[in-house]
C-alpha cells in the first residue's frame, strides 16, 4: 500500500528524492522553537473559523430595525453588519463558537508572534543568514495587527466604532498627507462612505490574509532552506545541525502541538466569552462608553495616545502636526523601525559580518539583551498606561496621577531596564568564568 | 453472535503478524522495542477523540439544548485534546527519537553566482547604449506604474478638505433630542448633560451631535467675543472630541465623584478633558485644540436654537485644520 502510493506519486511528479529529504529534514530541539509553530497553527484555525464566519456576515451599512431573538435590542436601529454579527451569534448553530474561537485565535496568534519575535531577538537568531526571514516575520506581525483591527472593526458595534474613529483620527493626523490619507481610506469624512465597509471586508477576508499567507510561505521556505538555528550543547557547531528528523520523530510532536492549539482555542471559544457585541449596542457617532479597551495587541497604541500631553504642533494658527500622530503613528512606526533596523545596526556596531547558525544565550550579548530589554520595557510601560482607566476603576488611584507617573516612567524605566539587564548578563558571564576556571584547576588534581 | 464478538475483539485488540523487518544494520530508522501499554493508551485516546467528535455532532444536531455553545466548545476542544495527547504518547513512547546530525547547507555558491552574473551580462552584449536603454526602461516602468496606481485616487476626494469644515448647524436651527423633540431652555438643568442634534439634518455627520450643559452664569469665563453665546448660562459644544473623534460622553460635574475641582467634559477614549466654563479649553489629556462651542439663543417659545456655527472646525484635527472656520 505504502509502496504503491509512493510509486504513484514519484512516477507522476518525480519528487521521491525531495520527499525522502523532507522526511529526514532535521529539527533542533528546544521548547522556545515551538512559539512560531503556535502562531502558524493559530493562523490555520483563524482561516478555518474565518471562512465559516464569511458565510453569515453582511458587510453592509444599510440600516435595519432589529426584531431578532435577543430581547434587549428589540426595535433598535442598526446596520446590517452589526445585525448579522448578532444573528450569527444567536441564530446560527455553532456560530457563536466559531466567532469566539476566531477572536481568541486572533489574540493568541499575535501573542505567539510577539513571543516568537522576543525569542528570535534575544537569542540573536536574526543574524545573517536569517535577517531576511526576520524582516518577513516582522512584516507579518504588522499585517496581523492591521488584520485584527479591521476584523473587529467591521462588526459596527459601539466599541469597534470608537476604535474606527480613533484609527481615522490617527490617519488624519499625518503631516501633509493626513486629510488625503483618511479620505482615501474612508472615502469621505468620518464615518465614511458605505463603500468603506466593502474595503474593510475585502481587506480582512482576502487581501491581508493572502499577504500573510504568502509571507508565511516565504518565511517557512527560508527557514527550511537555511535550516533551523540551534543552541550549543554537545555536538552542535556552526556547521553541523543536530536534531530530530521530520519523520518519525518530529511529526507526532508537531501534530500534537497543532491539536493542542486547536483544543485550547475551541475550549476558550466555547467556554470563555469574548467580545459579546450584543452588549455593546450599535455604533453611532454621538455615542461613547467609558472603560472601553481594545484587544490586547492594540493596548500599546491606546496607551501612547493617552500619554501624550495636550499640544498640536502649530505655526501661528497653522496646524502642522495634530496630536494623535505622536502616539498613534510615530510611536508604533518608531518601534517597528528600530526592530527592522536592528540586524544592520548590530552588524555595523559589532563589525560582525559572519554567518551564525548557533544561537546566543541572552547573556552572551549583554548590550543587545540590555537594549532589547529597554525597548520592550518602553513598549510595556506604554501598554500599561493604556490600562490606567481600569486601574482607576479597580483600585481608585487617580487617573491623572497615573498618567503623570507613566509620563516619567516612559523615560526612566527603559534606562533602568538597560542598566539592570546589562549588569545581570555580565554577572552571569563572570560567574560562569569563575566556575570554568575552578573546574580547570580541579581537573588535574 | 459469539463468532462476531470474537472477530470484533480480535480486530480491536489483536496484533498483526509482524512483517519481517530488515536486518538491523540496514535499517534507516533504528529499531525500538514494543510498548503495549502506550499502544493501548493511544488506541483509547483516539477512540475518546472520536467519542467527543460524535458528541459535537450530537450537541449540534439536538433540537434545543441550553448552553449549546459551551457543549460544542467542550466537545470539540476535548476531541482535539485527546488527539494531542495521543500524538504526544506516540512521539514519546512509540517512535524512535533519533538525534541525527548533518551539515548546514553551504554558505554560498560562488560558481553559481558567477555563472548567473555571466548569463545576465553576456545576454546584454548586443546593446551598445546600455545606460540609455536602462533610463528608457526605467521611465516606461515608472510611468506605467504610476498609470496603474492612478485609479486609486477614485477611492476618495483628494486635495479637498472642504467637507471637514462643513457642519449641519446654522443660525436659527433648533436643537432636538434623539426622538426629534425640541429642547426648551427650561428643560436644561445644572449638573446634567444633554445630547442634542440639529433639527432635520443627518445625525451621522461628525458635525451634528452636540452636548448641552447649564452652568451658573457667574461662573462662566468665556472669551469676550463669545458674549451672548450662552443664554441663561446654557452652553453647547461639539460632542466629538478634537483629539481622536470619539463622542464626549462623560460630564464630570462637581456633583459626581471623582470630583474634579470644576465641571469638565471628558472623552472616554483617551480622557481629554475640556472646561465648559472657559469655552471648551483643554485642561487635561491629549487633545491639542479646544472643543468647538456652538452659540445658542432661546426663541420666543423658549426653545433652544443655534445662533451661528461652531467656534472652530469640528472633530479630529488634520494638517491645516485651523486655517478656516466651521461653516454650514
Amino acid at each position: 500500500m505504502i509502496g504503491r502510493t509512493v510509486r504513484f506519486l514519484d512516477q507522476r511528479s518525480g519528487t521521491a528524492p525531495l520527499i525522502r529529504k523532507t522526511l529526514r529534514y532535521l529539527f533542533p530541539d528546544h521548547w522556545s522553537f515551538l512559539l512560531g509553530e503556535v502562531a502558524l497553527y493559530a493562523f490555520v484555525i483563524l482561516v478555518g473559523t474565518g471562512i465559516y464566519l464569511t458565510f453569515f456576515f453582511e458587510p453592509s451599512t444599510a440600516k435595519t430595525v432589529y426584531h431578532g431573538v435577543y430581547g434587549p435590542l428589540h426595535g433598535v436601529e442598526m446596520t446590517r453588519a452589526y445585525r448579522s454579527a448578532i444573528d450569527m451569534s444567536f441564530k446560527v448553530k455553532a456560530g457563536l463558537l466559531m466567532r469566539q474561537t476566531h477572536h481568541w485565535a486572533a489574540d493568541v496568534f499575535v501573542a505567539a508572534i510577539v513571543l516568537h519575535m522576543l525569542r528570535i531577538f534575544f537569542t540573536g537568531a536574526f543574524r545573517k543568514p536569517r535577517d531576511l526571514t526576520y524582516y518577513i516575520g516582522l512584516t507579518m506581525l504588522l499585517l496581523a495587527l492591521l488584520e485584527g483591527y479591521v476584523g473587529y472593526s467591521m462588526i459596527d458595534d459601539l466599541l469597534s466604532g470608537m476604535g474606527l474613529a480613533i484609527g481615522y483620527s490617527v490617519a488624519l493626523s499625518f503631516p501633509f498627507i493626513g486629510a488625503e490619507l483618511a479620505q482615501l481610506i474612508w472615502g469621505a469624512p468620518f464615518p465614511g462612505d458605505p463603500q468603506f465597509w466593502s474595503r474593510m471586508y475585502i481587506g480582512h477576508v482576502l487581501l491581508f490574509p493572502l499577504a500573510i499567507a504568502a509571507l508565511l510561505g516565504l518565511h517557512l521556505f527560508l527557514v527550511a532552506a537555511r535550516h533551523h538555528t540551534q543552541f550549543r550543547r554537545k555536538r552542535e557547531s556552526e556547521w553541523k545541525v543536530v536534531g530530530v528528523p521530520t519523520f518519525p520523530g518530529q511529526t507526532p510532536r508537531s501534530l500534537g502541538l497543532f491539536f493542542s492549539v486547536a483544543s485550547v482555542l475551541f475550549l476558550l471559544g466555547g467556554l470563555v466569552q469574548i467580545n459579546p457585541v450584543w452588549l455593546w449596542g450599535p455604533y453611532d457617532v454621538s455615542n461613547g462608553t467609558n472603560g472601553a479597551q481594545p484587544d490586547w495587541y492594540l493596548g500599546w497604541l491606546i496607551g501612547a495616545l493617552r500619554l501624550v500631553p495636550d499640544f498640536d504642533v502649530t505655526i501661528g494658527s497653522y496646524t502642522l502636526i495634530p496630536n494623535p500622530f505622536w502616539g498613534g503613528a510615530l510611536f508604533p512606526l518608531a518601534v517597528f523601525a528600530i526592530l527592522y533596523l536592528w540586524p544592520s545596526l548590530e552588524r555595523r556596531f559589532t563589525g560582525d559580518q559572519a554567518f551564525h547558525n548557533l544561537l546566543d544565550r541572552p547573556r552572551d550579548a549583554p548590550v543587545r539583551t540590555a537594549l532589547g530589554a529597554a525597548l520592550f520595557t518602553w513598549v510595556f510601560v506604554v501598554f500599561l498606561a493604556g490600562a490606567s482607566d481600569r486601574v482607576f476603576i479597580l483600585l481608585g488611584i487617580s487617573y491623572d496621577w497615573q498618567i503623570w507617573i507613566y509620563r516619567v516612567l516612559v523615560f526612566v524605566a527603559p534606562a533602568v531596564a538597560f542598566l539592570a539587564t546589562k549588569r545581570v548578563c555580565e554577572e552571569l558571564k563572570a560567574g560562569e568564568l569563575v566556575e570554568r576556571r575552578r573546574k580547570q584547576a580541579e581537573a588535574p588534581a | 453472535m459469539k463468532r462476531w464478538l470474537t472477530a470484533g475483539l480480535m480486530l480491536l485488540l489483536g496484533r498483526r503478524k509482524r512483517t519481517l523487518p530488515a536486518p538491523e544494520d540496514e535499517r534507516i530508522v533504528p529499531p525500538g522495542g514494543a510498548d503495549l501499554r502506550a499502544e493501548n493508551a493511544v488506541i483509547l485516546l483516539l477512540l475518546a477523540a472520536a467519542v467527543c467528535a460524535a458528541g459535537f455532532i450530537a450537541a449540534y444536531a439536538l433540537g434545543s439544548i441550553p448552553n449549546r455553545t459551551q457543549f460544542l466548545g467542550l466537545a470539540l476542544g476535548l476531541s482535539f485534546a485527546f488527539l494531542a495527547v495521543a500524538c504526544l504518547v506516540v512521539a514519546r513512547r512509540l517512535v524512535v527519537t533519533e538525534e541525527l546530525e548533518e551539515e548546514y547547507s553551504p554558505v554560498e555558491h560562488l560558481e553559481e553566482q558567477a555563472a548567473i552574473q555571466e548569463i545576465v551580462t553576456e545576454s546584454g552584449s548586443r546593446f551598445t547604449r546600455k545606460r540609455l536603454v536602462k533610463v528608457a526602461a526605467g521611465t516606461a516602468g515608472g510611468a506605467l506604474g504610476a498609470a496603474l496606481i492612478a485609479p486609486a485616487v477614485s477611492l476618495g476626494p483628494i486635495l479637498d478638505t472642504s467637507a471637514f469644515y462643513t457642519t449641519p448647524w446654522r443660525r436659527g436651527r433648533r436643537l432636538v433630542d434623539q426622538g426629534g423633540n425640541p429642547f426648551s431652555a427650561e428643560e436644561i438643568f445644572e449638573k446634567l448633560f444633554y445630547t442634542a442634534f440639529p433639527e432635520g439634518a443627518e445625525r451621522e455627520d461628525l458635525g451634528a451631535p452636540i452636548v448641552v450643559v447649564r452652568m451658573e452664569p457667574a461662573q462662566l469665563r468665556l472669551p469676550s467675543e463669545r458674549s451672548g453665546w450662552a443664554p441663561e448660562g446654557i452652553l453647547a459644544f461639539s460632542k466629538i472630541c478634537t483629539h481622536a473623534g470619539c463622542a464626549i460622553s462623560l460630564y464630570r460635574a462637581p456633583l459626581f465623584p471623582p470630583a474634579g475641582p470644576k465641571a469638565a467634559l471628558v472623552c472616554p477614549c483617551h480622557y481629554s478633558t475640556f472646561d465648559p466654563a472657559t469655552g471648551g479649553d483643554v485642561i487635561f489629556g491629549p487633545a491639542g485644540r479646544p472643543l468647538p462651542q456652538l452659540p445658542l439663543t432661546v426663541d420666543e417659545n423658549g426653545h433652544l436654537r443655534a445662533a451661528g456655527n461652531f467656534s472652530g472646525p469640528v472633530g479630529p484635527s488634520w494638517w491645516g485644520v485651523r486655517r478656516k472656520d466651521a461653516r454650514s
